[in-house]
């Protein structure tokens, strides 16, 4: 399988990066070559072989279920939520307007 | 310190600081004094983004009013590099990203405040390559990094720390700070200690808590720690290691007690050799350097034994999948909203701020990445790319539970070259992603695999040798460390020209 630039384009706005037509350009035989490179994976024999789910074995946990197990990852936070927002506004998170 | 100098302080490793500040030979303030000093002396490198001298001068003054006190904790008075893929509190966090210029976490990561707990205090934060993707330290968006090792003969190319944690094995080798972070997600604390002639370990995945670290493929990354021996990379492992509730993927064991069951003795010890990482045109130092490995590990006591891993070829096409997926995933957290940079084209509408945001913030390797994974994630490519590497993983990994039936450990070489010039390798991804061939394979088995110095290439640039072990068996792999340490005599360090 190899991409052309109207694939490289929607996978672009896929992935949310503005690009130019001259970085498509460059893009088509650059990503050409890594996908070529990896496409040796479907010689690979994998029949009755199951994708790995965990490198390690181990179990998930739960939390206990209240308000705040973790001080630092419960609420309460808000200032320091919003500390490293571009555009906080009254308590929010700034965005261009959405809705006409 | 009448005896003492100033570049005595520098060349002392981290267990010879905590024992010579122990033992009342010198301040913990001296000691700091003089890190602080080699740092600012070294801009030339460009190993940090950001330098802290009072955080580690401030640790060292609790260290020495420790001593006073009598509650000394392991790491006091031993200033440390911190990688710029850590959250630090109050301290610019950056992964070495135009997208996070600025930013300030209100948080500590889990390691690095494991650390601070352990009474280590912080030099800086190391420069890396961007959000810890490349193996170079040439995408960095503040500046590549510089070895501080030159090719003997005159040559005068300004050589590659290796990466992603370029800057904590620049700074290390050139006795900027005595151990440091790392993190690996796919060689990136090996490879660069390989290079740049120190010591390095990646522990089985899970050992170090991710929290707090910069996600980049969440399947693979870990952090370690990178030094100038295995000791103190072993004393550095036992404060970082350790359960964490705010992981779930946090190995929920105790943290062995590694320096203290550091040994030698390799008696009765089985060092598999696989056959398939002797790949054809190897390098002629690379292979003399894998020989003498061999030849320290018998004369250690160990038996050797030709073993198979014959997935290996494909670990690197599976890496170049699960990766770039996990980071298209991991890295679509970089909107513009609520962290970061956000570039607000004028008159733009949201999906414009995003699009615009990512084009600005992210460089160019970043973006390759985020592309080739929104690719194989893509509806109708699923299967054919991402499921199908994740079943060459499981057949990886499967290598390795068949080699352990023969052996307890084993040993290739880190990287396939030595260090290379800064360019060498920047115009053509696909060869730079050929440099972690040795690595990887551990990664995706999510083993515990360290480099150490294995000797010196016909440039007189240093080499590395990897162990690998069983998943939990960071014992083993340290042991092995050791045997092949006492009897590389390496000794070599970059003459100083920064």
């Amino acid at each position: 399988m190899s991409v052309d630039s109207a694939t490289v384009t929607k996978i672009a706005k896929l992935a949310r990066i503005a690009v130019s037509d001259a970085e498509v350009e460059a893009l088509v035989p650059e990503l050409n070559n890594i996908l070529g490179w990896v496409e040796q994976l479907g010689e690979v024999d994998v029949s009755g072989v199951e994708p790995m789910t965990a490198v390690i074995p181990n179990h998930l946990r739960l939390r206990d279920d209240v308000i705040d197990a973790d001080p630092l990852t419960g609420g309460g936070v808000r200032d320091a939520v919003l500390a490293n927002a571009p555009a906080a506004q009254h308590g929010f998170f700034g965005v261009p307007k959405v809705i006409e | 310190m009448t005896s003492i100098t100033v570049s005595d302080l520098t060349n002392l490793t981290v267990a010879q600081i905590r024992d010579g500040h122990r033992a009342g030979d010198f301040s913990a303030v001296d000691v700091a004094e003089a890190f602080v000093a080699a740092v600012d002396a070294a801009d030339a490198l460009n190993a940090f983004i950001v330098k802290t001298p009072e955080h580690a001068l401030a640790a060292a003054k609790q260290a020495d009013a420790d001593r006073a006190a009598g509650s000394l904790k392991p790491l006091s008075g031993v200033p440390i590099g911190m990688k710029d893929l850590f959250a630090t509190k109050g301290v610019q966090t950056t992964a070495a990203s135009h997208m996070l210029e600025g930013f300030v976490p209100q948080y500590e990561s889990s390691v690095s405040q494991r650390l601070w707990d352990a009474g280590a205090g912080m030099l800086g934060k190391l420069n890396l390559d961007q959000f810890a993707m490349g193996s170079s330290n040439e995408t960095s968006y503040f500046g590549n990094v510089i070895s501080p090792w030159k090719r003997k003969g005159g040559d005068n190319a300004a050589l590659a720390p290796g990466g992603s944690s370029g800057g904590s094995s620049s700074a290390i080798a050139a006795r900027l700070c005595p151990a440091a972070t790392g993190t690996d997600t796919g060689g990136s604390i090996r490879q660069p200690a390989a290079f740049t002639g120190i010591s390095g370990i990646k522990p089985t995945y899970g050992r170090c808590s991710r929290w707090g670290i910069v996600a980049f493929a969440s399947s693979l990354d870990q952090a370690g720690p990178m030094a100038r021996d295995v000791r103190d990379c072993a004393i550095m492992l036992e404060a970082m290691s350790g359960f964490d509730p705010k992981d779930a993927t946090s190995l929920d064991l105790p943290v062995p007690q590694w320096e203290a069951g550091l040994n030698a003795d390799m008696r009765g010890k089985r060092v598999g050799v696989p056959r398939e990482y002797r790949v054809d045109g190897i390098d002629a130092d690379i292979a003399r350097v894998w020989d003498e490995g061999i030849r320290w590990m018998k004369d250690a006591g160990a038996e050797i034994v030709d073993i198979s891993l014959p997935h290996t070829k494909y670990a690197l096409p599976t890496y170049y999948i699960i990766a770039p997926a996990e980071a298209s995933s991991n890295l679509a957290r970089y909107d513009g909203v609520r962290y970061g940079l956000r570039d607000l084209p004028e008159g733009s509408g949201l999906q414009d701020m995003y699009a615009a945001t990512r084009a600005a913030g992210f460089g160019p390797e970043v973006k390759r990445r985020i592309m080739i994974g929104t690719y194989v994630l893509s509806a109708g490519f699923y299967d054919a790319y991402y499921t199908q590497a994740q079943k060459v993983r499981t057949l990886i990994a499967r290598d390795f539970e068949a080699a352990w039936a023969h052996c307890d450990v084993i040993l290739t070489p880190t990287a396939p070259s030595a260090a290379f010039a800064l360019g060498d390798k920047s115009a053509d991804p696909l060869a730079m992603y050929l440099n972690d061939v040795f690595a990887v394979p551990a990664s995706l088995a999510g083993l515990p695999a360290m480099s150490v110095p294995g000797g010196l290439d016909r440039d007189g640039l240093p080499l590395g040798l990897q162990i690998i072990g069983k998943a939990f068996d960071e014992q083993g792999v340290l042991n092995a460390g050791l045997a092949i340490e006492q009897r590389s005599g390496f000794a070599a360090r970059p003459d100083k020209w920064w």
